[in-house]
């Protein structure tokens, strides 16, 4: 059985222990209720009944309610405590599974498809749970109510007993060809369903693209041969349960009849009363239900063992990107930005984005990044706030290497503009705070007016307006502004901006720009530009050619001095007028 | 019977107003003009009705095959019954002369007892089997028409309902169904089988006690009753809080790089825990109702059983009755209840499941506002000549376009300059077709968009747009999207002409590289490239580039600028862009203002008009120096 793999997950129960042992005491309670049940109607059918006693069968009948009513009580109790101990933990746990995906680096998620990702925390931990819900517990219950019947049963007649379970030996064998089969089953499935929700993803973030193209018969036909696969995949594993259930429904019965005809020989025999075999019939009918379970539990350990594996890989990435033990936190900033003999390239390749890269921003400067599509211009912006780590050589902060610093402590000390203003469903103040602590209402406002982003007071709740995709749809210049306000909020030592002005019209970059100047004064500054006038806010620029700093200088200077430089930077408009 | 009363209200946090709660808590999420798919109680007649009507045409393929499994289950439930009967006649019919040294007939009876067994086994192994397969055939079904029917639906559909849920109905409602499917039907059916079939024997085995054996049905069905509704409103409390729980998750990491930057770990945290909890707390509520049910409907069991011992046993007393009679009597009480039990257990996954089923049917009732037309004109080699006759449009109630009335000839390259809001994507997004007009037309060589066939009309109309968004795949195929069947010299073709080939090329299996998740490895100027390799390879009549170019540096821009010049001889272009440089390779500007055509000519001749355009301009000129 797979129980062994959920060892992982005990950590997660322990708080509900209390619930554990009360839910496992009904269990108790109700089993022995269930059990005396037959115990009753036996004493009913053999006492008042037979002796025609009707003075004793009123109470008799009583008991048997009294027990009845308890056995409820229990029960209750038991899926009610199951239920919650479950639930919390599958809470705790997707709770878990959440903040280790937070703190895993960029460069996990980059690798991983999201598709896939979802469907475990929301398909497998469910599957996790449901065993710890129900298989977990039906199969202690099988395993109680076996031993608690075959006790019965042996005390009315132990050679009938034997037999009894004898008739269920081969369930070991059953079970066994069953978890070789099934694990496999399971996993596919498992997988499969991340594939297609991938897919799904895809269709609906992409949906712009799938119409754009007319390509909704591609992506019909690449979701049907998904779809088919599971199917054909889940019928497979429709047969091995069939045939499991099947045989394990058989065996019980079969015992029921070698009960009637030895018991029968018994009763004729004498050694037997009718009564006894009554119940030792109830016996055998108790055992149907818990060997149905089995059939479950066996499936439902097979899939929770395949869920958990798939949840460990995701849980034994360890993020790369984490505070070194000697990492410390850093006062306030002036603002001193290096890069040593940096070098980075992504783990699974060979080849070089940036190499020996050599570039010092003095505080207070502002230094414009400028490169070929595709040079590697914003993996260098994202070595600061270390959502990359590089390769080799370092990336300092006053001197200091940054992966000596506390990441919340650096992180805090950068203002970050991505090109890709990434917006989430909330209100504008969340997104401009990103759930910061407490920024002051004059800090917010001097952030919006910075970036030209007054139009948010116009917005039909003003800051309280729900943005993103939930909520109130903003032009691509209004994202990239609000971006920016985000950026220059809380007034950062050091702003990264990769290109933030990319998508907002003429007039509105010459005011960002104005304003971006003056935020800039006394700010260090990084600077991923694609157009000339986005420069004359830098002091200095340097080219970044071959993953290296090919030319330092000013603008000016590197127009005079650099033949790349100017090709890329030279003028577009005479060319057009040419 | 005792039943905890408060298993009947929902707590605080899972009620049924839940989404649209905006305690303190609730902040973040700021104020939107509308919630749209949550419905209250009112609308649950009109939903049930409405996911009959979808399960009715899901199932509706499958009728003899429902019929044979249905003759199956009959015939393994006769035999499965027969077992109590058999062993009440082994005690009164075989033990009996038994104890007369007869022991043929007791031989006999337990005869019949393997027969039954064995065609029990063997009809439940069938019955399992053909049930299995129907699921997965609806499934499959269900699955592949609400693909294809979300795919139908407009875009102005997925603003509305958001990625978010659509991801959601089509997972985790799917699932729930497939639960039902897979397993939870299986014993409904059984058990429902099960309890009329003894209900039947019960009565024709002795009417008296049948009927003292019936007493506590009213109860039964006051009590399933109760659960029923209960249990409806909190799965559709569960329904409503996953889908905070996905949307939150797939946004949240789909934003990573910021949330790293911001530090927003903690406050993402916080939310995360927040609907998770609640979702937890929707769960609790439906868990506690069933594990109300389950015990009821066991505990009314056992008050049958009493009564049944007690009248049947004054019975056997009086001699109106046999004690196998009797004995057959206790042990179908059991199989009554035990499936009763059961039908309790699935009764959830059976409420989950109408839960979703009604997500998917508001889903699947959603009619494209942008339908394809029912008869489509012939349209096999469009020339590109596009116009818009008096069109307005509008919105959410919102006017953005008036009156617009303009025509462009097939060849002519059309740049739309304007501030942001002008209308400017709005015009390229009716041209495209992801909108219809609210008044006028719009039309490709003289025909209305409306009466085109998508597929012909997404052949001669393309849009490239800033969102270069890429799928999973290989960058080859990304870039074969418009049009798989194109060969690899025309592939190569065009990204040589953009300039794109040496950085494809360079990746480590070229063409073939894998652009993972979103593409994120590409930059995304290089997405960009890919993008516009993409349109050029799709050879499109009309192409329409909304600020394609905001992430292109200045070399890659005027390639592709090139590119586009050689690429458009002979084709209608818009192009909408900030950077001017981009609209000077225009044969005619216009200037749209507050959803008004305001300026329209060759740049040239704007320029020397010092209208706007003009303007704007010297405005861009400066900013070059």
């Amino acid at each position: 059985m797979g129980l062994f793999a959920l060892r992982r997950y005990v950590p997660y129960l322990r708080p509900y222990v209390w619930l554990v042992v009360v839910f496992g005491l009904s269990q108790l309670g109700s089993l022995v209720a269930a059990a005396s049940i037959p115990k009753v109607i036996q004493y009913i059918i053999d006492g008042p009944i037979t002796h025609h006693d009707l003075g004793r069968l009123v109470p008799a009948a009583g008991l048997l309610l009294l027990v009845a009513l308890v056995e409820f009580g229990f029960i209750f109790l038991r899926r009610h405590f199951s239920g919650v101990a479950s639930l919390r933990m599958e809470t705790d746990l997707r709770n878990d599974f959440y903040a280790h995906l937070q703190g895993l680096h960029v460069a996990f998620h980059d690798n991983w498809q999201s598709g896939q990702l979802l469907s475990r925390a929301i398909s497998d931990i469910a599957t996790v749970r449901r065993f710890v819900s129900f298989g977990l517990i039906w199969f202690l219950q099988t395993i109680v109510t076996f031993i608690v019947v075959f006790v019965l049963m042996a005390q009315l007649d132990w050679l009938l007993a034997v037999v009894v379970f004898g008739c269920m030996v081969p369930i070991a064998f059953f079970s066994r060809i069953f978890h070789d089969k099934y694990r496999l089953i399971a996993r596919r499935l498992q997988d499969l369903t991340g594939d297609i929700t991938t897919t799904i993803e895809e269709m609906a973030t992409g949906v712009r693209i799938v119409k754009a193209f007319g390509r909704m018969p591609l992506m019909q036909k690449r979701f049907d041969a998904q779809a088919a696969l599971i199917r054909s995949v889940s019928l497979t594993g429709t047969r091995e349960r069939a045939l499991l259930w099947s045989e394990l429904n058989f065996l019980p019965n079969l015992s029921l009849a070698a009960v009637l005809f030895l018991g029968g020989l018994n009763v004729v025999q004498g050694r037997l009363t009718i009564g006894g075999l009554v119940a030792f019939m109830s016996y055998v009918f108790m055992l149907v239900w818990p060997m149905d379970a089995i059939g479950w539990v066996l499936s439902m350990s097979e899939e929770c063992q395949t869920a958990s594996e798939r949840l460990n890989e995701v849980l034994d990435s360890r993020p790369e990107i984490t505070d070194r033990p000697s990492a410390h936190a850093m006062e306030r900033s002036r603002g001193r930005l290096e890069f040593r003999g940096v070098g980075f390239k992504y783990p699974s390749s060979n080849e070089w984005i940036l190499r020996d890269l050599n570039l010092v921003v003095e505080p207070g400067e502002t230094v414009g990044i400028v490169g070929r599509t595709g040079s590697g211009k914003t993996t260098l912006s994202y070595l600061v706030p270390r959502l990359y780590d590089v390769a080799e050589g370092a990336v300092l902060v006053d001197g200091v290497d940054v992966r000596d610093i506390r990441l919340s402590s650096l992180r805090s000390h950068i203002g970050f503009a991505f090109e890709d203003p990434i917006l989430f469903s909330a209100s504008v103040h969340e997104n401009l705070v990103m759930g910061r602590p407490v920024v002051s209402d004059r800090e917010l406002k001097r952030a919006i007016d910075v970036a030209q982003a007054g139009f948010v007071w116009d917005l039909p709740w003003g800051l309280e307006t729900r943005v993103g995709e939930q909520g109130y749809t903003l032009s691509g210049g209004q994202r990239q502004r609000l971006a920016l306000a985000r950026a220059v909020l809380g007034a950062p030592p050091i702003l990264v901006l990769d290109d933030p002005l990319s998508s907002v019209d003429v007039h509105t970059e010459a005011v960002i720009e104005e304003a971006l100047a003056r935020v800039l004064e006394g700010v260090t500054g990084l600077l991923v530009v694609h157009r000339p006038s986005t420069l004359a806010l830098a002091d200095r620029v340097a080219l970044i050619d071959g993953g290296t700093v090919a030319a330092v200088g000013t603008h000016h200077e590197l127009m005079r001095s650099n033949d790349l430089y100017r090709a890329l930077l030279s003028q577009e408009y005479g060319e057009v007028v040419a | 019977m005792s039943v905890p009363t408060r298993a009947a209200s929902p707590p605080g946090a899972s009620g049924a107003d839940l989404p649209s709660k905006r305690g303190g808590e609730d902040r973040w999420r700021g104020v939107a003009a509308e919630e749209v798919d949550e419905f209250s109680p009112s609308v649950a007649g009109l939903l049930r009705r409405r996911s009959r009507r979808l399960l009715f045409n899901l199932a509706r393929p499958y009728r003899g095959r429902m019929a044979l499994s249905g003759l199956l289950i009959i015939v393994r439930s006769s035999a499965y019954l027969a077992l109590p009967y058999l062993v009440g006649l082994g005690i009164d019919k075989g033990i009996r002369p038994g104890r007369s040294g007869n022991l043929s007939m007791l031989e006999l009876i337990v005869g019949a007892l393997l027969v039954a067994l064995a065609v029990n086994a063997a009809a439940n192994y069938g019955f399992l089997r053909l049930t299995g397969r129907i699921g997965a055939d609806i499934l499959y079904d269900l699955r592949r028409t609400l693909f294809a029917h979300v795919q139908q639906l407009s875009l102005s559909f997925y603003e509305r309902y958001t990625s978010g849920r659509i991801i959601s109905r089509l997972t985790s409602d799917i699932d729930a169904l497939s639960e039902l499917l897979a397993t939870g039907l299986t014993s409904v059916l059984t058990s429902v089988i099960s309890v009329v079939a003894i209900t039947v024997i019960l009565l024709r085995l002795d009417l008296r006690l049948g009927i003292a054996a019936l007493i506590a049905m009213p109860i039964v069905v006051v009590l399933t009753w109760w659960f029923r509704s209960n249990s409806a409103r909190s799965y559709r409390a569960v329904r409503r809080a996953i889908v905070l729980v996905i949307v939150h998750y797939v946004e949240s990491l789909g934003g990573i790089r910021a949330v790293h930057a911001f530090r927003r770990e903690p406050r993402n945290q916080e939310i995360f825990v927040d609907v998770n909890g609640r979702y937890r707390d929707a769960n609790i509520w439906s868990n506690r109702l069933s594990s109300t049910f389950g015990p009821a409907i066991q505990f009314l069991g056992r008050v049958t059983t009493a009564s049944v011992l007690l009248y049947g046993g004054y019975l056997v007393i009086q001699g109106q009755l046999t004690l196998g009679v009797l004995t057959a009597f206790v042990l179908y009480l059991r199989q009554f209840f035990d499936p009763m039990q059961e039908l309790s257990q699935f009764y959830n996954v059976f409420q989950a499941a109408g839960a979703a089923l009604e997500k998917l049917a508001g889903v699947i009732e959603e009619a494209p506002t942008v339908p394809e037309p029912l008869s489509p004109a012939v349209m096999r080699e469009a020339k590109g000549a596009i116009a818009f006759d008096h069109v307005t449009f509008a919105y959410r109630d919102k006017p953005v376009l008036h009156d617009l009335d303009v025509r462009i000839p097939a060849g002519q390259i059309v740049a739309l300059v304007g501030e942001t809001g002008a209308g400017k994507s709005t015009i390229a997004r009716l041209i495209s077709r992801f909108y219809d007009p609210t008044e006028g037309r719009v039309t490709l060589d003289g025909v209305d968009l409306r009466s085109i066939a998508v597929a012909d009309l997404r052949r001669a109309i393309v849009m490239v747009t800033q969102e270069s968004f890429l799928f999973s795949g290989t960058v080859g195929d990304n870039i074969r999207f418009g049009r798989p069947d194109a060969t690899m010299a025309e592939v190569e073709a065009a990204t040589r002409a953009l300039g794109a080939h040496d950085f494809i090329a360079a990746m480590p299996n070229g063409y073939d590289t894998d652009v993972r998740r979103r593409g994120v490895r590409l930059s995304s100027g290089q997405r960009q490239l890919v993008a516009f390799a993409r349109a050029f390879v799709a050879d499109p009549r009309v192409l329409i580039l909304d600020e394609a170019t905001s992430s292109l540096d200045l070399p890659s821009e005027r390639l592709v600028q090139r590119a586009l010049r050689t690429l458009l001889r002979g084709r209608a272009a818009f192009i909408i862009a900030h950077r001017l440089s981009t609209v000077e390779i225009a044969d005619r500007v216009l200037v749209i203002d507050a959803g008004r055509i305001v300026e329209d000519g060759a740049p040239s001749e704007l320029r020397r008009r010092s209208g706007r355009y003009d303007s704007l301009h010297r405005q861009w000129v400066e900013s070059l120096a």
